[in-house]
């Protein structure tokens, strides 16, 4: 750490006042740009922001991003219910990991949003469609995470375990649970991350309403760039908020 | 005899890692198993420990056969063993869950007290050096009060003033405690500060070559006569003549 010195001097300035400053530069030189160039195309800070305050206003705002999140947790609860259990199961047992995971990694690479097309038609015109996206986009990650966690607990953590007279059942709760959260956590966040790139990419289809809809909705009516990067910068803040959430979480469980 | 190897051999795939072992460690005794690395000295612990099974030949312990794990003998790896999601408390209290919280808490107590750790009840083996982690590894070993502690190693992570310093440390444990104690090191002189007899294993396929009583009086004094004939005596059965 390079700056240790002045983050111990100066933490509340290095954490928030030099992103804010550099915020502040990046909108005037936004609003300078989009004023002497004359551009049709690409809206003012300013425009945008009275966006966001007509959204505001029509109570559409806080609808869209409660439509977002409701689905975005949806869809990573389904992946965490599933995906943990399962990669428990594969890190303990060899055999059935040298049997499932070929498949795991054919379907890993493939991009949650190659199946937009299937979800639509299993699911119509629903929330299910996105949730099912999210669900299928965070579920490998957790699944891998959870696996490699377990298999690479410590293998004298599991002989101690066992030579205090753990049953399977204990070692699992008291040994192997505890040594791969840290892990888990780890995957739990990539895999949120994910999750809501997808979430905006899931809801320009199937669905109409959301911060994904609201981006493709712009566009249709009438080209409304000032409402497009609205709903840009609104996933992009919402998604820092959350990322910073889970981040805490991991920290006090890592204490 | 208190722990009886008799005709252990053990293999890897096609290699032959120990070859008829034979050896009665007596109760209370310290026994330290040393010899060149690879000669099957970590198995043959293991295979008292009862993790893992030899091809051939048995090993007993108060005349039962091993078949596998048992909490009255615990296995003590080098500090990488403790669990760095507990606290000192509760890594040496971990193999106490069955006892009533009172209990366990007095047992607990004493042998953080034993071990020399009061006032780091509460401290996560990342806030303690490598010395403190492989007491508390002790400690949780002794909680449950075993008659047999297998040691494989267990001062090869620290440095050499850290474990000058663990030996005296365990000797003094031992002695309070009167366990049976079987170690394993490839270090010589570490083998003849501590024990009461060294078994001296040929390169693999592993041999008992000798076995060697260290008739010194505790505490020992590293420049005695007696002290340097033994270890010497040890070296040249590795093979290794005392010169760099």
């Amino acid at each position: 750490m390079p700056h240790a010195t002045s983050n111990v001097e100066h933490p509340t300035f290095e954490k928030f006042v030099l992103p804010l400053l550099t915020v502040a530069v990046i909108i005037a030189t936004w609003s300078a740009a989009v004023k002497f160039s004359g551009t049709k195309i690409f809206p003012s800070p300013i425009a945008v922001a009275s966006a966001i305050g007509t959204l505001g206003e029509k109570s559409l705002l806080w609808r869209y991003i409660a439509d977002s999140l409701t689905r975005v947790f949806a869809g990573y609860a389904i992946a965490i219910v599933a995906g943990i259990p399962l990669g428990f199961l594969l890190g303990w047992n060899a055999s059935l990991a040298r049997a499932v995971n070929p498949l795991i990694q054919m379907l890993r690479p493939i991009s949650p949003l190659a199946w937009m097309p299937l979800a639509v038609i299993w699911f119509g015109v629903s929330n299910a469609a996105p949730i099912f996206l999210i669900a299928l986009a965070s579920f490998f990650p957790i699944v891998v995470a959870a696996m490699n966690g377990v298999r690479n607990v410590p293998p004298m953590y599991l002989q101690a375990g066992r030579n205090f007279g753990l049953s399977t059942w204990q070692l699992m709760i008291r040994v192997v649970i505890p040594a791969v959260l840290p892990r888990i956590i780890v995957g739990l966040r990539l895999a949120f991350g994910i999750a809501w790139v997808v979430l905006v990419a899931a809801e320009m289809i199937a669905v109409d309403s959301g911060l994904g809809y609201l981006i493709i909705d712009a566009r249709n009516a009438g080209k409304r760039y000032d409402l497009v990067v609205a709903g840009m910068l609104l996933i992009g803040v919402i998604g820092l908020l959350l990322d910073t959430g889970i981040r805490r979480v991991e920290e006090w469980i890592s204490e | 005899m208190k722990v009886q190897f008799s005709d252990i051999s053990m293999r890897f795939g096609a290699m032959d890692v120990l070859q008829d072992v034979s050896i009665g460690v007596e109760e209370g005794e310290f026994l330290c198993i040393v010899g060149p690395s690879g000669c099957g000295k970590s198995t043959l612990l293991n295979i008292a420990g009862g993790f893992l099974s030899p091809v051939k030949g048995t090993v007993t312990i108060d005349g039962d056969p091993v078949t596998g794990p048992d909490r009255r003998r615990i296995f003590v790896f080098q500090e990488r063993g403790v669990f760095p999601w507990l606290t000192v408390e509760g890594n040496i209290g971990f193999g106490l869950f069955d006892l009533p919280d009172e209990e366990r808490q007095r047992r607990v107590a004493q042998y953080v007290h034993l071990v020399g750790l009061e006032g780091f009840e509460k401290a996560y083996p990342r806030e303690l050096s490598g010395g403190m982690k492989q007491r508390v590894e002790v400690a949780r070993a002794l909680a449950v009060n075993p008659d047999v502690l297998f040691l494989d190693e267990p001062f090869g992570a620290l440095d050499s003033i850290t474990r000058l310093q663990m030996r005296s440390e365990l000797l003094r444990i031992w002695r309070a405690a009167r366990k049976t104690v079987l170690f394993v090191t490839h270090d010589i002189e570490e083998s003849v500060q501590l024990a009461d007899r060294v078994v001296v294993m040929s390169a693999r396929p592993g041999r008992i070559r000798r076995v060697v009583e260290i008739d010194i009086a505790h505490p020992r004094d590293l420049s005695s006569r007696r002290y340097i004939e033994l270890r010497d005596l040890i070296f040249g059965e590795i093979g290794l003549a005392h010169q760099v």
